[in-house]
């Protein structure tokens, strides 16, 4: 069966969509994902869909449950390099893709999931989003 | 399999997941041929996306007739969703943000509405659905 590779990096995990994913193979993205967090015991989440030509509601929820069911496991997900227009558009659709942050590239998510850490020790506050 | 029916109609039948991307690509190649900027062209196929999945979903599957259409100077892109499901009971709930019965988020059709510049549905209980937009090159 196809599937989107996931990268250990550290702490983290990366997740980079290189095309645009038909429902059955993003609902295989979420399942892997989430057993790969848990497995590794992964902190952050990071989510590449520089390369997706839209977000539209199911590619949202799939986006919204991965943050959801990582926050549970104790991790964060950051969304990175989302293009303008897809941007523009998921607010016009109505998405809110809450409890997701957000970065221009993975380097600067990365930063971000670095950066909250620290924070994450002091308090164990689950459902700080 | 995209057929042309006529001169400028392509018809595309939607029966697994992987047609609603053969088709978003389809028409993102009609849009771009028609000079349409990336964010309109984004905002339709995102509509496309909504509408061929709930054909799939609600309906078994259904048809998608592509055309390029004109007012005046500008072009614009036309598509014709239908199909042979169950029809839509109360077309008014259905397009209100948030209603479902799918056990999902109900944005879907006031989604794809917001997101073209013309937007008109037909439904009979029993025989079906038919939504057709219209995205203008610069609506
Ligand atoms: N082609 C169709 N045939 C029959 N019923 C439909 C069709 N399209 C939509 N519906 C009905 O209208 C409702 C609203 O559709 P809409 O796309 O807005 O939301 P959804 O599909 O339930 O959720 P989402 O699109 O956010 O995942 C659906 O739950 C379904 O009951
Ligand atoms: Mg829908």
């Amino acid at each position: 069966m196809e599937r989107i590779p996931i990268l250990k990096m550290g702490k983290f995990l990366l997740v980079t969509i290189q095309v645009d994913l038909y429902d059955r193979l993003a609902l295989t993205l979420e399942e892997d994902l989430i057993q790969m967090v848990h497995k590794t015991g992964a902190r952050g989440v990071l989510i590449d869909i520089s390369a997706l030509s839209i977000v539209d509601s199911f590619m949202g929820k799939i986006i919204g449950n991965i943050a959801a069911m990582s926050s549970i496991l104790d991790a964060e997900t950051v969304v990175v390099g989302m293009q303008p227009a897809v941007a523009i558009t998921l607010i016009e659709l109505g998405l809110p893709l809450s409890g997701v942050h957000t970065a221009l590239n993975v380097e600067r998510g990365m930063a971000l999931l670095a950066a909250r850490m620290p924070e994450e020790t002091d308090s164990e506050d689950v459902d700080d989003d | 399999m995209w057929t042309t029916t006529n001169q400028n109609k392509e018809q595309l039948s939607i029966l697994h997941d992987r047609d609603v991307i053969i088709c978003r690509n389809r028409i993102k190649e009609v849009a771009v041929k028609i000079g349409m900027g990336i964010v309109n062209q984004t905002k339709l196929i995102t509509a496309v996306s909504e509408l061929a999945r709930n054909m799939l979903i609600y309906a078994g599957g259904g048809n998608v007739i592509v055309e390029v259409v004109a007012r005046g100077r500008e072009q614009g892109v036309k598509i014709v969703f239908e199909d042979k499901g169950p029809g839509i009971q109360d077309i008014a709930k259905a397009m209100q943000d948030g209603f479902t019965t799918g056990k999902s988020m109900g944005m879907g059709l006031p989604g794809a509405k917001r997101l073209v510049s013309e937007f008109n549905i037909e439904s009979t209980v029993g025989k079906g659905t038919t939504i057709k937009i219209v995205k203008w090159k610069n609506g």
